[in-house]
């Protein structure tokens, strides 16, 4: 037996193509996901070199940005209708398999990787889009590039980089009930920061992590990048086998078997030493509630807007100031006492059937409140079909919810579902940057649980009161 | 890509801390398919009222830093996004230089595909340069050969990069035609990965 080794040398250590002093490693890369708004220009630059695509069969694409989530078939801004026709035409010329707004399997491209069984451990994955970072749940090397690298992978299916630095996020202990992966992911940038993972691969371990179904694990890494790290990840185990078995493009039979042996064998060895290590205990994570401008700015449901007064240095006091500005609050207020006017159940995050699930469970038989729009936008087409196969749909539409197609939506606000200036939404998304839902809007982050019950509240609640509350 | 060596400009300073992509361009702006043309989008949000009309309180729209190719800023500088319209449109509008005390990684990568030296200094360096370019018009010198910044009047900081991002933005090179030089190796990696 060789060092004990964690999960990313031993990726790092299989995929490294050529390596030279003073230089970053060449790295393979297993699989290429590509959606429609950072790839035009990459392709065109292959075009202009007269370049081609290395590995098609290791490319997918699909669109989810910019489609629109009601009549899907009429885009009617030119210029997204543009940027389709161009992924379309360019996945056409250099023979990309494509989900395109007509497939069945088309949805959020961190949704559908898995779905597909696309995503499985080991892989090195990247895509032109930050949360690729979700992949890492299988135990992949998942990491975003900008469109220059995109073009680089297609043509080389390959990339420059050095050998990245690893952090041990310990989780301690069990979460309590209601308590999501959500709010924990929340509750350890919130602790930890916005910076603390720059420059580091992030590896969730733990008692609360390992009991975490898959579709919890994708929400963890997901919002590795809110940390500032380009990748996280989670070691293969059994949890990880069985969501892989019988999706499609994983193996089948007998291979399988000898797969899901070598995915179980990537696991982090005992002793293996990482560069830098951060606990948390899972029992006191509550459900979270961002209040500010970045995913570190959050709170527990049960704390109130933090004073200006607080800061430690002048940096962090402006930005507070700045916050409480945007935000419209006041410091020292509830959070609980703000009142909302819209709730986004949808984003790579969050938008997976279990997430819908759970907030079904907290709206069924309740209605959404007079003063608030409610919009549920499933990750995927199989996700809107398989939800829709068990009724819960109709729980939210019953409730006064509009259920919409599958895409990207009001996380980023790029097609038709935006937030008004000056009004506030309560989103299962990753992102409460200034302007992310809408020039003006106030998002606030929040697990899909809390996104419903403050749909039906019409101000932030603490979910386990509500969930306790006989209907 | 166009190379950089040396560069001297006018410094425009913006005091703050983890501004992300969304902030330098807003995502109503990605739906082009060039490369090309973003300059006009950059900081829209901060820079425009909803009817288009500037923010006369957002000092970009100050005319003295009309010429400005240098940029100041806080901390985490490009965090969120991946976006690579952020240094498109930073290039456009005129910077080639980006000085902070750090940077997100995946923007500070595509800054080096775009000919743009991001430069991390440590917190009281960038705070001089920020006071000094709050109070005056400020000119700087960047010297990625020596890995040094300087003004006229005895300031000088040095800084670290990588050797290969150094030598990809001095030279300007295509990364793409230096890794298809190891297109062999690349091909035997697959061939024995079957
Ligand atoms: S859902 Fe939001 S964060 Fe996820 S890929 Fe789409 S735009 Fe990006």
């Amino acid at each position: 037996m060789g060092r004990p080794q964690t999960i990313v040398e031993k990726i790092w250590d299989t995929h490294v193509i050529h390596q030279e002093e003073n230089k970053p490693d060449l790295l393979y890369i297993d699989l290429h996901l590509v959606h429609e708004v950072t790839s035009p220009q990459a392709f065109e630059g292959l075009r202009m070199k007269n370049r081609k695509v290395r590995r098609p069969d290791r490319t997918f694409a699909t669109m989810d940005h910019n489609v629109p989530t009601i009549a899907r078939h009429f885009i009617s801004d030119p210029v997204s209708r543009k940027q389709m026709e161009t992924l379309y035409d360019n996945c056409q010329e250099f023979d990309i398999p494509l989900a395109d707004i007509n497939h069945p399997d088309q949805g959020i491209v961190h949704v559908i990787g898995p779905q597909l069984g696309l995503t499985q451990p080991g892989k090195t994955i990247v895509c032109g889009d930050s949360h690729t970072s979700t992949h890492g749940a299988f135990g992949a090397l998942a990491f975003g590039i900008g469109t220059s690298e995109v073009e680089h992978v297609l043509a080389a299916q390959s990339i420059w980089q050095a050998r990245p630095k690893t952090m041990n996020v310990k989780v301690n202990g069990r979460l309590s009930p209601s308590v999501t992966a959500k709010d924990l992911i929340l509750a350890i940038i919130g602790k930890f920061g916005v910076r603390f993972g720059t420059g580091y691969v992030l590896e969730f371990t733990g008692e609360a992590i390992e009991n975490l179904t898959m579709e919890e694990r994708m929400t963890i890494c997901n919002m590795s990048i809110e940390a500032g790290a380009r990748a996280g990840l989670i070691s293969p185990d059994d949890t990880t086998v069985e969501f892989l078995r019988g999706r499609r493009h994983a193996p089948e039979g007998a291979a399988f078997e000898e797969a899901a042996a070598s995915w179980k064998a990537l696991a982090t060895d005992d002793g293996a030493a990482y560069d830098a290590v951060v606990s948390i205990d899972a029992e006191e994570v509550e459900p979270q509630v961002t209040w500010g401008i970045n995913p570190g700015m959050c709170l527990p449901v049960s704390g109130t807007v933090p004073s200006p007064a607080q800061a430690e240095t002048d940096a962090e006091r402006e930005e507070i100031e700045r916050a409480l500005d945007y935000m419209g609050l006041e410091a020292g207020q509830a959070i609980t006492s703000v009142p909302i006017q819209h709730v986004f159940i949808g984003s790579c995050t969050n938008s997976r059937l279990s997430d819908l699930e759970r907030a079904a469970e907290v709206i069924r038989g309740q209605q959404v409140h007079e003063d608030v729009r409610a919009l549920v936008v499933p990750g995927s087409q199989t996700v809107k079909q398989q939800a829709e196969e068990k009724g819960i749909d109709k729980i939210f539409t019953d409730a006064g919810f509009e259920w919409r197609e599958a895409g990207c939506s009001m996380c980023l606000a790029m097609n038709d579902d935006v937030v008004p200036p000056g009004e506030r939404c309560a989103s299962t998304s990753n992102r409460n940057f200034e302007g992310r839902q809408g020039n003006g809007a106030r998002t606030h982050l929040v697990a899909p649980e809390m996104a419903a019950a403050a749909a039906v509240e019409g101000r932030f609640t603490d979910v386990r009161k509500f969930q306790q509350t006989p209907v | 890509m166009e190379p950089i060596q040396q560069h001297e400009g006018l410094v425009y300073p913006i005091n703050r801390s983890n501004i992300d992509t969304d902030q330098i361009i807003p995502k109503q702006f990605l739906k082009r398919i060039e490369r090309q043309g973003f300059g006009q989008f950059l900081f829209y949000n901060w820079r425009f009222h909803d009817d288009g009309t500037p923010r006369e309180d957002f000092s970009l729209n100050n005319p003295v830093y009309e010429a400005a190719s240098i940029l100041v800023a806080g901390e985490n500088f490009g965090c969120g996004s991946s976006r690579e319209h952020a240094p498109w449109a930073l290039q456009d509008f005129g910077f080639r230089v980006i000085i902070a005390p750090s940077f997100a990684d995946i923007f500070y990568n595509n800054c080096s595909k775009n000919g743009i030296l991001p430069i991390a200094l440590k917190q009281e360096e960038v705070e001089a340069i920020m006071t000094a370019a709050e109070s005056s018009s400020y000119h700087l010198t960047a010297d990625l050969e020596a890995q040094r910044v300087y003004d006229n009047q005895g300031f000088e900081a040095s800084f670290d990069i990588t050797s290969y991002m150094r030598e990809m933005l001095l030279n300007g090179w295509d990364e793409i035609s230096v890794t298809l030089t190891h297109e062999d190796k690349i091909s035997q990696f697959e061939a024995a990965r079957g």
